[in-house]
This record gives C-alpha cells, structure tokens and sequence, in this order.
C-alpha cells in the first residue's frame, strides 16, 4: 500500500473512456472543472461537456432536463455544493423524477484541508442517503473508482458518488476485485470484531486490523462503498458472526455509514458498537493528515474504538 | 395570418378548461384557482395551436416539450392534458386524491405527457434548457416551451437558468411569464419587486416579447415571432389576471391563490363561464 492516488484523480480520464463508446454521455461541472477532473473529458470531448458557470442548482436541474431527453448525464462540482447549495434540485429534479443523471462530488470529507470547514463536506452522505430513489457510493480508492464510474455509467437512475481531493493508498492495487454497485466487499475474514468502513477510512480500518492482529485480535474489514442501497444481508450476518462492530467513515458520525448500520443492527442484531466519524461538528483549515488526526479519523482511533466495543462484548 | 374561427375555437377550449378547473379544485377541495385560471389562455394557444405532439403516444421523440415552472397551475396542465386526450376528461376529478396520478404539483412519473417534476418554484427553466440542448446535440428541430409565474421569478435558479439560455444561444427555447402580478403574500411589486422586469430579461441577453395574455390572436402572433427569432431564446411577458373569468376571484385575487372554491363559489363561476355561449363548444 505505498501508492498514493486520489480518487478524483481517475474520474475524468474515465468518463472520456466511456465517452468513445458511449455518444450518449454528457458531462456537466459548475467551474470546478480542474478540481473535480472533468476538463479531462471536457478535453476530449469538448461538444458534449457543459461548464455552467458558478450555479450549481442550474446545473443540477439541466442535468435533470438532459436526462429527460434520454442523455446519461454526469455532473460535478464540490461535495458540499452538490449535496448542500444544490439538494432541492437533486431532490426534486433527480431523485422525484428517477432520471439518470450522477451527481460525482470531489473534495468530501474533512481532508479537502487548507481550504477550510465551508469546503469539508461532512454531512452530505447523510442529505443524500435521506433521499428516495438515490444510490450513494463513496469509493475506496482510485482503482475502485474507476470501476465504480464505469458500473455507473451503466446503471439507470439517480445516484451520488463521492470522491477525495486528496491522495490515498491504493487497496485494489494488486488484486483485480469484481466490483457490484450494493455489494460490500469482505477485505480481511475475522472472528472478534467486525470493522466496516467507506471511502478513505478503509486503508485506515486495514492498518488498524493490522495493528490489532499483533495484539491479539481478530478483525474482519469490510469495504461497504454503498452507503445504499445497504447490503444489509453481510452487515447482519458479518455482526452476527463477530459479535462486535466498528464504523469508520470520513463524515460526520451523525446519519452516515455509522447511523446507516446502527439503523440495521438495531433491528437484526444487536451488538456492541462504535462509531469512528467526526463529532458533530465543523472542521477547519489544516493539512488532510493533522486534521484526520485532530478529528479522530486515525488507525489508533479505531483501534481505541475496537477495544471500547470488545470490553462490552465481554 | 389567424382566422377568426380558430380564434374562436381556442377561446372556447380556453373556457372548458377554466370551468374543468373550477371543478377539478372545488371536488378535491385544495388547489390552486388563480393562477391556474390566469395561465389558461396560454396554455390553451399552446396546447392547441403551438406545440407539435401526439397525444396518443406521449414519448414521441420529436414533440415539442412544455415545461410547466409554476408547478402548483398543475389543475390548468391536467384540464388541457385531458381535453387534448391524453387521458379520459372524467379522470380530473381525482385532483389530489389518494393513489391518483393527478398530484398536487406536476410529476413526470405518475402521468404521461409531463415532461418535467415540479412544485419547487425556480427549477422548470434550468431542465427546459437541458432539453434545449439535448435537441441541439442531437440535431432535433423539436421546441422547448417553459411557463414560469412572475412571483416564481424571485427565485435566484430562474435567472442562473436565464444565462444559462442565453450563453448558448438557445433559440429553440420561449419562455413565457404569467405575469398576473400577484403571489401568495400580496402583490409582487409590494413583495419584492421586479420592475424592470423586461429590462432585466433583456440585459440577460434575451429577445423580450409583450403581449396581452388572455388573446388568443396576440399570443399566437407572438409565439410565432419568438419562434423565428434566430440566435437568442424568447421570453414573452404575458399581461394577464389573476383568477381571470370568475369575476369574484378577479376582484380578490389573493383569497385565491392557493384555495378551492366552496360549493356555492363553484356554482357561482361555473354559471360565470357558462355566460360565455358565443365561446362554448
């Protein structure tokens, strides 16, 4: 795991790929074109790319008026913008009307860095989950990435994808994983505690277990990228088996990856569990490593985390 | 040039649709009256004049596209809807009831021959230019159609959505307003002001057309000059009334906004509309 990509890295580069076979994709981003990657397909394919200007609510409803023709319509800017400035467009001109267009957000979570709390999205998979009809991934890595804008490229409907500013190690390097939009995917099989984690949290849940096989414990890592639909089959049964679970996400603990598999477990199987997430509260400017640590995003908050849900196993 | 017998017609049509909306949201008891009734001669030119469609196969990939902004004149869209045969006449009496088709606000989903999910105030013209462009890109000489409300032009998207028009040059689009000049808490310009509401359209790089909005033969003649107008979308600023052909609503506009006539008000402007023999079909 040296190699560090981040996700947003791959996105444009893969849209200008599908866009050779696909003459039907259109791509939308409102002046965040160099940030979020889309100029890569703006590029290539400059005819069917569409900077809006700084209006992400216009650019959301045109999405939604390109779908209605028939066009499969990514579009792109901030996640704090295209969850937040833009979420009654995304509700009622995508999500209402089950038209196919993909809302792909960079710069999620507090590790978007220098540029402060207003750009840390740490609520939109929460926003976005609450919405009927929305699919909402947040991919673990650049590899996972790519497969994850090609599947859904394929896939009709309404969905937000959610995509890092900042470098992060590479997980699928090595190992060509089948990816399916709702499947988890089990990274590391154990008996003790059960650890699920989305987006760049993974790497983290990954070096944590590490950490904690030399301790003695036996973790089971989970990639669940989908935050929904939820697989919530290999939750239940993963918790079932494990008997303890910790989440670990890049987002507030409030309503995400953490709250979605409370909601799951409290109702199929109740285990001791803890949440690894931000506190309820706004980040800041900092470097993405200083702020994982002064948030508590960190293998050593997970391990904390496992320990605390292994004292109440007891 | 237009003949006065198709003048006639759709003034008639025009009066079917208004006595279908007076019933339609006195029988579900909520809806929107005035603004719906303000719109009618409108969207009867449209639906009966301008826009090329088929009724019968609602998805036809080069109809004209109407765009419905001021979702909440959802009883005017279904009663022209109806009459062009997209679904039974007797179906409008299930406005906003439980399991119908019919919402409150328009929805693409539950209904053919809507081409767009609205309620939302400020959204309609933003998707009216993504099917604009969609036309463009995919070299369709199908027209966009997109009423908007003079309140609902507070809204900040509507005028992202007017550069948006205008930057891409897309003469395939005509916007129209309803300018009935009132919204929910009183009149526009005491609310917040618009004026000057063509001068601003026009700084936004559109082609502003006025026009007398109860007229059939005006708003045909203006819909035809935005329709030739190369190189810039159209707007037409439609001069109408709120609550127009029910004299009691045209007096007190607000008290009709957003509430159903009661029985006896029913009865009342039904008889009103009815007056109108010349124009009954």
């Amino acid at each position: 795991m040296t190699e560090k990509i981040a996700s947003r890295d791959v996105y444009g580069k893969t849209l200008a790929e599908i866009g050779k076979t696909n003459p039907n994709l259109i791509v939308l981003d409102a002046d965040l074109s160099v940030s979020t990657k889309t100029a890569d397909f703006a590029k290539v394919f400059p005819e069917r790319f569409f900077d809006m200007g700084v209006a992400e609510q216009d650019m959301v409803s045109t999405a939604a008026g390109l779908a209605a023709c028939g066009k499969t319509v990514f579009c792109s800017t901030f996640a704090v913008f295209g969850s937040g400035r833009a979420w009654d467009q995304v509700r009622m001109s995508i999500a209402y009307t089950r038209l196919n267009v993909k809302v792909v957000v960079t710069h999620g979570g507090i590790t978007t860095g220098e540029d402060g709390a207003s750009h840390q999205a740490n609520e939109d998979i929460a926003i976005m989950r609450a919405l009927p009809n929305m699919t909402v991934i947040v991919p673990a890595d650049a590899t996972q990435t790519v497969q994850v804008i090609k599947a859904a490229a394929k896939f009709y409907g309404p969905m937000y994808i959610r995509l890092s500013r900042a470098k992060t190690p590479v997980i699928y390097a090595d190992k060509a994983h089948e990816y399916q939009i709702g499947k988890g995917i089990v990274l590391q099989e154990g008996s003790d505690v059960t650890i699920f984690a989305c987006g760049i949290m993974v790497a983290q849940a990954l070096d944590a277990a590490e950490q904690l096989k030399n301790q003695g414990v036996n973790c089971e890592v989970i990639d669940l990228h989908t935050i929904k639909p939820l697989d919530k089959e290999l939750i239940i049964r993963s918790a079932q088996k494990t008997g303890a679970v910790v989440t670990a996400e890049e987002h507030s603990i409030l309503g995400g990856l953490g709250g979605a598999i409370a909601e799951v477990l409290v109702e199929n199987a109740c285990v001791p569990m803890a949440r690894v997430g931000v506190r309820d509260t706004f980040g800041e400017s900092g470097k993405p490593d200083e702020l994982l640590i002064k948030y508590g995003l960190t293998p050593k908050d997970i391990i904390f985390a496992v320990k605390s849900v292994l004292q109440r196993k007891k | 040039m237009v003949n006065q017998e198709k003048i006639h017609t759709l003034t008639s049509i025009a009066n079917k649709l208004r006595q279908h909306i007076i019933a339609m949201t006195c029988a579900a008891a909520s809806g929107h009256p005035g603004g719906s009734l303000s719109a009618t001669d409108i969207v009867t030119v449209l639906y009966f004049h301008v826009l090329r469609h088929k009724p019968a196969d609602p998805t036809w990939v080069d109809r004209d596209r109407f765009v419905m902004s001021k979702g909440h004149a959802a009883p005017l869209l279904y009663a022209a809807l109806a009459e062009s045969g997209y679904f039974p006449v007797e179906y409008l009496k299930t406005l906003r009831q439980i399991g119908s088709s019919l919402q409150g606000h328009v929805d693409m989903l539950s209904l053919p021959g809507i081409e767009m999910s609205t309620g939302s105030l400020g959204q309609g013209l933003s998707a009216a230019n993504g099917m604009a462009l969609a036309a463009r890109l995919d070299k369709k000489d199908y027209r966009v159609y997109c009423l908007l409300g003079d309140g609902e032009c507070q809204e900040g998207q509507v005028w992202e959505a007017a550069m948006t028009s205008s930057h891409h040059k897309l003469d395939n689009l005509t916007a129209i307003v309803d300018r009935n000049q009132y919204q929910i808490d009183g009149k526009v310009n005491d609310i917040k002001n618009l004026e000057p509401f063509a001068d601003k359209w026009k700084a936004f790089g559109w082609q502003v057309l006025s026009c007398p909005g109860h007229d059939p033969k005006f708003l045909i003649e203006t819909f035809d000059k935005a329709a030739n107008t190369k190189g810039k979308p159209s707007i037409i600023i439609a001069d109408t009334v709120k609550g127009k052909g029910v004299s009691f609503m045209e007096e007190q506009p607000l008290n009709y906004h957003g509430k159903a006539p009661t029985k006896d008000e029913e009865k009342a402007a039904l008889e009103q509309l009815c007056q109108l023999k010349e124009y009954k079909l």
